[in-house]
C-alpha cells in the first residue's frame, strides 16, 4: 500500500512501488488529463508535479511519490482560474490538445520560479515538450500573457 | 565473562583506536601544497597513474556530465543533451527541465531510458569542472587546485570519485558502455596519482 496525495486529496493505492506515477494517476486514480506520450521521459505529455517540481511521471515509480504531493493538470485550479489556463484559452492554444496538459504544467513551473520571463526563458523551460500540432508559437505568447495576468493580480 | 577481561586490554584498545584515528585524520587533512613525489619512481608511477585515470574522465560516463558548454552531454558520440536541458545556476537544470524531473536515484530499466543516480547533476554555474577539451597536464592542474576544482582537498577529491554518481559509470545502464578501466582499478590508479605526488603529466604528454 501506498499513501500519496493528489491535488490536495488522501490517497492510498495498492500497487507495486515500482509502478509509474502515470500509470497510478490514469488507471487506478481515473484522472485521465495527463496523458501517455512517449513512456521514456522524451516528450513531455505526462508532466505532473511532484512537491511542485515538473516531473515526467512516466518514469517516476509510485515509490518516489510515497508520502509527498502530487499535482495533475485536474488540479492546477479548481476553477480554471489559474492564469495559464486563462491564457490558454485566450490565445487559443490548443489544436489537438494531446501534450497540452503537460505544456501547461511545465509553464506552471517557469511561471513560479521566474514570473516575468523572457523567450529565451520560455525556450529554457519548454523546449522539452513536444507539440506534434507545432502550437509553440501560441503556447509562448499565452506564456507572456500569464505572466502579465500574474502581475496585475490574477486572471481577470 | 566480560568481567575477566583485564581493564589493560582496553587501555591497548583505546590506545591503537586513538593511534588509528590520528592516523586517518593527518592523512585526511593533507594539503594539495604538502603532496609532493619524493622520489623519482614515485614521480614516474604518480604522473602514469594519471595518464590511465585520464583515460576514464575522458570516456563519455564521466566527461558527459562535465561538458566545456552548459548543456550535458548524451551518448558515446558525446552529442548535446535533446530536450534543451541546461546546467542552471546550481548544475540541476532550469524550470521544467531539472535533471531529478526524469533521473530517477537509479537507472530506469530499458534500453534509452532515463540514466539515474543519486543527486543526479553537473557541476554548479560556478565551477565548471570542465573535462571536456581538456589535455592531461591541463585536467591534471586543474584537479589539484582548489581554485578551479571546487574548493577540493586532495581527501575530499578522493571522496567524491567514492559516490554513487561517480560508481554509476560503471553500471550505466542497457546500451551504455563502461569506462575502459574498472572501478577499482580507476580508484586505486587515481588515489596512487595523489598519494605518490599528484604530478601533473608535463603538456603534451598522452
Amino acid at each position: 500500500m501506498i499513501k500519496l496525495t493528489v491535488n490536495d486529496q488522501p490517497y492510498t493505492v495498492d500497487v507495486e512501488p515500482t509502478m509509474p506515477l502515470l500509470w497510478v494517476i490514469r488507471d487506478v486514480l481515473h484522472l485521465t488529463g495527463t496523458k501517455y506520450g512517449c513512456g521514456m521521459a522524451q516528450c513531455g505529455a505526462c508532466t505532473v508535479h511532484l512537491n511542485g517540481e515538473a516531473v515526467r511521471s512516466c518514469v517516476t515509480p509510485v515509490k518516489r511519490a510515497e508520502n509527498q504531493k502530487v499535482t495533475t493538470i485536474e488540479g492546477l485550479s479548481t476553477d480554471f482560474s489559474h492564469p495559464l489556463q486563462q491564457a490558454w484559452q485566450e490565445e487559443d492554444v490548443p489544436q489537438c490538445g494531446y501534450c497540452q496538459s503537460g505544456q501547461l504544467m511545465s509553464a506552471a513551473v517557469l511561471l513560479r520560479e521566474n514570473p516575468n520571463p523572457t523567450d529565451q526563458d520560455i525556450d529554457d523551460a519548454m523546449s522539452g515538450n513536444i507539440c506534434r500540432c507545432g502550437t509553440y508559437p501560441r503556447i509562448r505568447k499565452a506564456i507572456h500573457r500569464a505572466a502579465a495576468m500574474q502581475k496585475t493580480g490574477g486572471a481577470q | 565473562m566480560n568481567s575477566r577481561i583485564p581493564i589493560s586490554s582496553f587501555c591497548i584498545i583505546a590506545v591503537v583506536t586513538a593511534a588509528a584515528l590520528s592516523f586517518t585524520n593527518n592523512d585526511d587533512n593533507r594539503s594539495w601544497a604538502q603532496i609532493k613525489a619524493t622520489s623519482a619512481s614515485d614521480r614516474i608511477a604518480s604522473e602514469n597513474a594519471f595518464l590511465q585515470v585520464y583515460k576514464v574522465f575522458m570516456s563519455p560516463r564521466c566527461m558527459n556530465c562535465h561538458p566545456a558548454g552548459d548543456v550535458p552531454l548524451n551518448g558515446d558520440d558525446n552529442h548535446l543533451h535533446p530536450q534543451g536541458v541546461k546546467r542552471g545556476e546550481d548544475g540541476k537544470g532550469l524550470y521544467a527541465l531539472k535533471c531529478a524531473n526524469c533521473h530517477q536515484t537509479q537507472n530506469t530499466p530499458g534500453l534509452n531510458m532515463p540514466p539515474g543516480a543519486e543527486d543526479w547533476h553537473l557541476p554548479a554555474a560556478n565551477m565548471k569542472l570542465v573535462f571536456q577539451g581538456k589535455s592531461p597536464h591541463e585536467l591534471a592542474m586543474q584537479m589539484k587546485d582548489p581554485k578551479t576544482n571546487g574548493g577540493k582537498s586532495p581527501h575530499d577529491l578522493i571522496e567524491h570519485m567514492k559516490t554513487g554518481l561517480v560508481k554509476w559509470g560503471w553500471k550505466p545502464g542497457e546500451g551504455r558502455t563502461t569506462p575502459p578501466l574498472s572501478y577499482t582499478e580507476f580508484y586505486n590508479k587515481f588515489k596512487e596519482w595523489i598519494d605518490k605526488g599528484a604530478v601533473v603529466p608535463p603538456a603534451g604528454a598522452k
